[in-house]
């Protein structure tokens, strides 16, 4: 039992860290750290400066473009990035198509679209949700049917994250339909420019338009575009969620909004006295540091045994790490009391460089809260989550 | 970074599981438990032949000089198996010997099974306070007068020799002023009541009047006691969480056993998402609390105080949430089963609200992190 880093790792973390510190554009920076909406190109920005060092895909293996690190090294990697405020590297295309094209697509896929996939050339959106089909994934309907050299396309996608930018869409589709639902799926690429695809924004609780509708009409695939083998789509999927790594935990994002919550209760006052003295405020608080000083732990302890294949122990960390990040949003917005009320999307939206009302620390607050209750239930809700534990854990 | 338990600590921890799977049966603990003493001679010797007792006093003395990772080990079974024999007790008092650094000849005894101790720490008025001290220690010819009363010693009767805190100087919760010394349990003027706790352990109440001491029974200096008496503190609520999760391992595995076999509405009761989820959430709980007992055990040995009561206390709360969580849901999910006697989880249960109980409760351990420096701050 030894739970410190190797000097190997220590230095590591040092190199990282000082890359970010040389790097890291003070304004992307500030947009993070203030809850600040991102842009397309405020993503597209960091993800080339990423790029450019060779760091922007971490579990990618080397011969695909990866740095090579190791499981440690890439834990510290995210935490380094959590901790200094960096943009997300949006998951859709470097952790979730890219790693089912590595291991079932064609020579032509790979070569096509993996490096496209680091230059962030092509913008990748996921098509696995329908209005129909939530936590059911695998009653999805929308069909691709042959026709010749194409699929045709029909049907719609919903939930659908920043596909207003999107260039590119991985869909599950149904290409059987007289089978056990689970068997007649397949795992298409989609060009979101072809023909017949619409994008309709769905408007978020928070009024961020985040999410959309993605609408299939004849839309014609090559058949090229199909990965692997036809009716195996299921397959590929859970693949994908196999992969899940440590980093759904979220712990460094977590430990860096946690010092952002204990700063304003130091700066707002209760009773005449700063509100992180406030007793029932403080036991929030530290009851919320010790889940999170917990889930550390919990993450650390499934990293050490990742030889082991590390699947079911992800929806715990899943459950605990998105638990603890609504819990921070929460008591973010309580911190801020009244003043979290008002709304100020213009100052959200970085158009003005100060908040109306004259809080700029509080204005994101609320729609921060707000926007964070899809962690819960995007991903698998936590209720999906606990079925995993107890089916993949428990045997029951 | 390693994970992993070193073979020695498994090999302790695989003798101790076939000891109490041989000889600390559910039927033979209960004999135990309702026997004038409460406790076990034959399982004592046993813990000692198995090097149970060597393992934490210094090699200098005749033990192995266990690391509190090493203790962890130890006390998860003791608790797996529902011991209650005085062993807690024992380790935690030898700790303060071992940190005060002198009574060598107390601890060899210890090392060799032949000397049980216990901590004479808590007072009726002061709850988990160890500082609230009305206990007095006046100088005398020779040494020290202790007068006072203790209560609700853990293994007090059973001890020989007890760890009592009593106050030589200072306001009645101040810091300074505290001693600590060790008495022999039989010398005059002590009175020793025992009585048995809900979990089926033993506790006394002690009441020292005019007890007259050597100044050799002082450890440490006086009136300096009170860092070392809250690093003895903490080893004790450190050894605690691991029994915990000793505790809640063996209830949530029945409890698992039991939603698989029991049948209602034609199908095994674990087929009822509302009980699957329960046991998910039981899960992660337990989860948690392992990773926090762990991380407690690591600390324990730090040469940082504060970041050991940080840590302590972090550990202490939040397996205090666990235990309370694992222990009532298992009850519940056993139905009608789980309030009875006959069975072991319901045993386990009541040890670990014990616990809770025990060593400084979830408030007062989410209250001492927060009063630790540094809380405030951003980290």
């Amino acid at each position: 039992m030894d739970l410190n880093y190797t000097s190997e790792d220590l230095a590591f973390r040092d190199h990282v860290r000082a890359f970010l510190d040389a790097n890291l554009p003070a304004d992307l920076q500030q947009k993070v750290r203030k809850h600040l909406r991102m842009s397309k190109d405020d993503y597209v920005r960091w993800h080339r400066i990423l790029a450019k060092q060779g760091w922007v895909a971490p579990g990618w293996p080397a011969q695909f473009g990866g740095p090579g690190w190791t499981p440690v090294q890439r834990h510290l990697w995210d935490e380094e990035c959590a901790r200094a405020g960096t943009p997300a590297i949006l998951p859709f295309g470097v952790n979730m198509v890219a790693p089912v094209i590595m291991a079932f697509g064609s020579d032509e896929q790979k070569a096509h679209y993996l490096p496209r996939i680091l230059s962030c050339e092509d913008w990748w959106c996921q098509g696995y949700s329908e209005p129909g089909s939530g936590s059911d994934l695998a009653s999805l309907k929308t069909s691709a049917q042959r026709d010749g050299d194409v699929y045709v396309v029909n049907g719609q996608k919903t939930w659908t994250t920043l596909a207003q930018h999107a260039d590119m869409i991985f869909c599950l589709v149904r290409t059987d339909s007289g089978v056990r639902k689970q068997e007649g799926i397949s795992f298409l690429l989609i060009d979101m420019h072809s023909p017949g695809v619409t994008v309709r924004p769905i408007m978020m609780l928070d009024e961020d338009h985040e999410v959309n509708e993605v609408f299939f009409d004849n839309v014609r695939v090559p058949v090229q575009n199909l990965v692997g083998k036809e009716n195996k789509g299921w397959t590929y999927a859970k693949y994908l969620l196999g992969h899940e790594r440590t980093g759904i935990a979220a712990v460094g994002r977590s430990k860096r909004e946690l010092a952002s919550l204990k700063q304003l209760a130091a700066s707002r006052s209760k009773n005449g006295k700063p509100l992180i003295e406030d007793p029932l405020f403080a036991a929030k608080v530290a009851t919320l540091e010790i889940e999170l000083m917990a889930l550390e732990m919990t993450v650390l302890r499934v990293l050490g045994q990742e030889h082991k294949a590390p699947g079911p122990e992800a929806s715990v960390l899943k459950v605990r790490g998105t638990e603890i990040q609504q819990t921070l949003t929460e008591l973010m917005v309580e911190a801020a009391g009244p003043m979290a009320l008002p709304f100020d999307p213009a100052y959200l939206e970085s158009e003005t460089q100060h908040s109306v009302f004259g809080d700029d620390e509080a204005a994101p607050l609320a729609a921060h809260y707000f926007n964070f209750r899809k962690t819960s239930i995007y991903g698998g809700s936590n209720e999906i989550q606990r079925n995993i534990i107890t089916q993949m854990i428990l045997g029951l | 970074m390693d994970f992993n338990f070193k073979e020695e600590q498994l090999a302790f921890a695989d003798a101790l599981k076939r000891w109490v799977t041989r000889d600390y049966s559910f039927e033979a603990r209960k004999k135990i438990v309702h026997s004038d003493s409460g406790v076990s001679d034959a399982a004592w010797a046993t813990l000692a032949e198995l090097g149970m007792l060597a393992l934490p006093v210094p090699e200098e003395q005749g033990g192995f000089s266990g690391s509190a990772v090493d203790m962890f080990v130890v006390m998860q079974e003791l608790g797996r198996g529902l011991v209650v024999e005085p062993y807690l007790a024992t380790v935690t008092a030898a700790h303060a010997l071992t940190l005060g650094g002198s009574h060598a000849a107390l601890l060899e005894q210890v090392a060799a099974g032949e000397l049980k101790l216990a901590c004479a720490f808590t007072e009726q008025q002061a709850r988990h306070d160890l500082s609230d001290i009305a206990t007095t220690a006046r100088a005398g010819a020779d040494g020290y007068v202790l007068n006072g009363a203790k209560s609700v010693v853990v293994h007090g009767a059973q001890a020989g020799m007890l760890i009592v805190s009593a106050r030589s100087a200072g306001a009645q919760r101040g810091l300074e002023g505290v001693s600590l010394f060790v008495v022999p349990a039989d010398a005059d003027g002590v009175a020793v009541t025992d009585f048995r706790t809900l979990d089926g352990q033993r506790a006394a109440n002690i009441v020292f009047t005019e007890v007259t001491v050597p100044a050799t029974a002082l450890i440490g200096a006086e009136g300096q006691g009170w860092d070392l008496l809250d690093a003895v503190a903490d080893y004790g609520a450190g050894l605690l969480c691991a029994e915990a999760l000793g505790a809640m391992e063996a209830i949530f595995g029945a409890t698992l056993e039991y939603l698989k076999t029991r049948s209602q509405f034609g199908a095994p009761i674990g087929k009822f998402q509302a009980l699957q989820h329960r046991m998910a959430d039981m899960y992660i709980h337990l989860e948690q609390a392992r990773s926090m007992a762990l991380l407690a055990a690591v600390k324990l040995g730090s040469a940082d105080a504060t970041e050991r009561r940080r840590v302590v206390s972090a550990a202490k709360f939040r397996i205090g949430q666990a235990l309370k969580f694992v222990g009532q849901q298992a009850v519940q999910l056993h139905g009608g089963m789980g309030v009875t006697d006959e069975l072991p989880a319901a045993h386990h249960f009541k040890r670990l609200t014990m616990i809770e109980l025990s060593m400084g409760d979830s408030d007062h351990h989410l209250q001492r992190f927060i009063a630790q420096p540094g809380f405030a701050e951003a980290a």
